[in-house]
């Protein structure tokens, strides 16, 4: 117990510069845990909304549909089976018909996809309700990005033409009765929403779907010749992906900011090496052992990221709290930038992993890089160390 | 231990590369001593008195020849062997206090012990004990910038006398001392090498240190000249 005894009282006798340490340790180590809780905040966010408003517990596809090949829409639509049916009819699944169209808002021509939803499921928590209501027109439901790119508004009117399954074209006139805000792009940039009676009729394709998204929690225990089975492993492959390079890009944030606070501790220790060599000639001189010295220097290193922990535990909590509770409002268009989705403003998610491994994995390189000058140390001769040498 | 001689040097060498030659710093030095002796190594700058001072301190092993100190060969300890030799029983004394600085007075006192792994009562009571030898108990909690040279140095002495060594080696310990402080330290050291039987071995070239010696042994460019002891 003698080396965490002196350790303790050195770090501590060192008065100033033990906590003007402890307080830069502890920036970068308030910065790791907000930076990495942002990032999980995203992915957690991403993923919420993309199940929630999206992708459900799960899709079943018509085999041919292939969502980046628009050409595959023209068969990508069949009759539910019935298994598909009685899970409609119990509230378990909801379908979804895709037909390709071409949009002529204010005289200019838009590829949009028609899609059908059903104004009453509840599988997804898609704001498909204000497609119910108004049997005078065909309603149309669109996001936020669609009618800002189409320059369509809540109540305006827009021709769209597209092929019936007998490859007939067809035209009409959509009314937009909603616009909503979503963070997810991909139900919102150039697809219009109608009720999915109106669209099986405008495309003669009674009972059909091109799709059907299953409840979340759903188990689906049948399969159906001609549909496949797409779990939330597969649909959500290409968010965990991304999500898996922003990662990776803020790994390399993480070792910068983690390579920093290193070469702050390693830069302390080496100098604490040349101005404390006497001292430490005095200790091996008075029959301290070099694994001892080694071990002092090593403990106080890593003393010093415990401290760190403490101090930036008095800041760092309620900022973080505070963070938390208010988020990081990104500047305007910033999000639709990200390449991901992700709200106007980000909220962290922390965890007990998170914030003990950084805390375990801060001690641990402290005490590496204190340990590489603390082994110098041990190899001086006493006599030199004595006289202030350092070899 | 032959004799009752604690320390055995049997022809000591000690040289040191410069360049491509060589410096030496002892040649043949023969010298032995006894318990509770109150010797100095005496002479000018560069003659090889704190060169010797540390290999009778195990601080440092001879180039050639044979130094015993409690009976153990210097130049065939390893390192830890070395320590435990010096913690045990060896004190040092430094020119320049060497305190450590961040430490009170106590806790100064109390290194050499906590190394030995004296319990906490009785580590706590022969650090008072030897704060009160040299005048400080009142001190106990200041640090050494707290202090002054001579109050330094009179924890330097508590340090090493606190575990009660066999010996005590002490290099220039009035060197950084007014007259006043000296001629203190000196009566300190004389008074705990009769309580104690404490042997103390002195490096210095003050005639106030030399004053106190009983035995005063002259070192001249590395050799013994004369090893004079007082009647």
């Amino acid at each position: 117990m003698i080396i965490p005894k002196l350790s303790v009282r050195n770090i501590l006798g060192a008065g100033t510069k033990t906590w003007l340490n402890a307080v830069v340790l502890s920036f970068a180590f308030v910065t790791i845990i907000w930076g990495q809780s942002l990032f999980r905040g995203i992915d957690e966010e991403a993923s919420r909304a993309m199940i929630d408003m999206q992708v459900g517990g799960g899709q079943y596809w018509v085999e041919s549909y292939d969502p980046l090949d628009p050409f595959s829409l023209e068969k990508a639509h069949a009759p539910l089976p019935p298994p598909l049916v009685a899970a409609v009819a119990s509230g378990e699944a909801t379908p979804i018909l895709i037909v390709q169209a071409t949009a002529y808002p204010e005289g200019r021509v838009l590829p949009v996809e028609l899609r059908g939803i059903d104004p009453g499921q509840t599988v997804l928590t898609f704001p498909s309700a204000s497609l119910s209501g108004r049997p005078d027109v065909v309603p149309a439901l669109i996001g936020a990005r669609m009618a800002k790119s189409a320059g369509l508004e809540k109540g305006d009117a827009v021709t769209v033409r597209w092929r019936d399954a007998k490859g007939t074209f067809d035209a009409r006139d959509l009314v937009v009765v909603e616009t909503f805000v979503t963070t997810l792009q991909t139900i919102d940039a150039g697809q219009i929403w109608v009720p999915l009676g109106s669209l099986r009729e405008m495309a003669a394709m009674p009972g059909e779907a091109t799709m059907a998204v299953v409840r979340q929690g759903f188990q689906p225990s049948f399969t159906v010749p001609g549909w496949m089975f797409r779990d939330l492993g597969f649909l959500k492959k290409d968010v965990d992906a991304f999500i898996k390079t922003k990662t990776i890009g803020m790994s390399i944030f993480y070792v910068i900011l983690m390579f920093l606070a290193l070469l702050a501790v390693f830069n302390t220790q080496v100098l604490a090496v040349f101005r404390r060599r006497r001292e430490i000639g005095t200790m091996i001189a008075l029959g301290m052992t070099r694994e001892r010295v080694i071990g002092l220097f090593t403990l106080e290193g890593a003393l010093q990221s415990f401290l760190a922990v403490l101090v930036g535990a008095i800041y760092g909590v309620p900022l973080l709290i505070l963070f938390k509770a208010h988020g990081w409002r990104l500047p305007a268009g910033q999000a639709d930038n990200f390449g991901l989705t992700i709200g106007n403003v980000l909220y962290p998610v922390y965890s007990v992993g998170l914030v003990v491994g950084t805390a375990a994995l801060v001690f641990a390189a402290t005490a590496i890089v204190s340990f590489l000058p603390a082994r110098r140390i041990a190899k001086l001769k006493p006599t030199d160390a004595l006289k202030g040498k350092l070899k | 231990m032959e004799n009752g001689k604690i320390i055995e040097l049997q022809d000591i060498i000690k040289t040191y590369p410069m360049g491509r030659t060589t410096l030496t710093a002892l040649d043949k030095v023969n010298l032995t001593f006894g318990q509770a002796e109150f010797a100095g190594l005496v002479g000018p700058s560069g003659s090889g008195k704190t060169t010797l001072l540390n290999i009778i301190g195990s601080l440092d092993v001879p180039t050639s020849g044979h130094a015993k100190v409690l009976g153990r060969d210097i130049g065939g300890l390893g390192h830890r062997e070395a320590a435990s030799l010096r913690n045990r029983h060896i004190g040092f004394i430094f020119q320049t206090f060497n305190l450590l600085p961040v430490y009170t007075a106590f806790e100064n006192v109390e290194f050499p012990l906590l190394l030995l792994g004296m319990p906490a009562a009785a580590r706590k009571k022969a650090v008072m004990d030897a704060l009160a030898w040299v005048g400080l108990a009142d001190r106990a909690r200041s640090r050494p910038g707290q202090m002054s040279g001579g109050q330094n140095q009179r924890v330097a002495i508590a340090r090493a006398v606190v575990k009660k060594p066999e010996i005590v080696l002490a290099d220039e310990p009035t060197a950084n001392l007014d007259a006043e402080n000296s001629h203190k330290i000196l009566d300190t050291m004389v008074q705990l090498n009769r309580d104690l039987k404490t042997t103390f071995v002195f490096a210095t070239h003050d005639p106030k240190v030399i004053d106190h010696l009983r035995r005063k042994i002259v070192l001249v460019d590395g050799r013994v000249e004369r090893d004079e002891r007082q009647p």
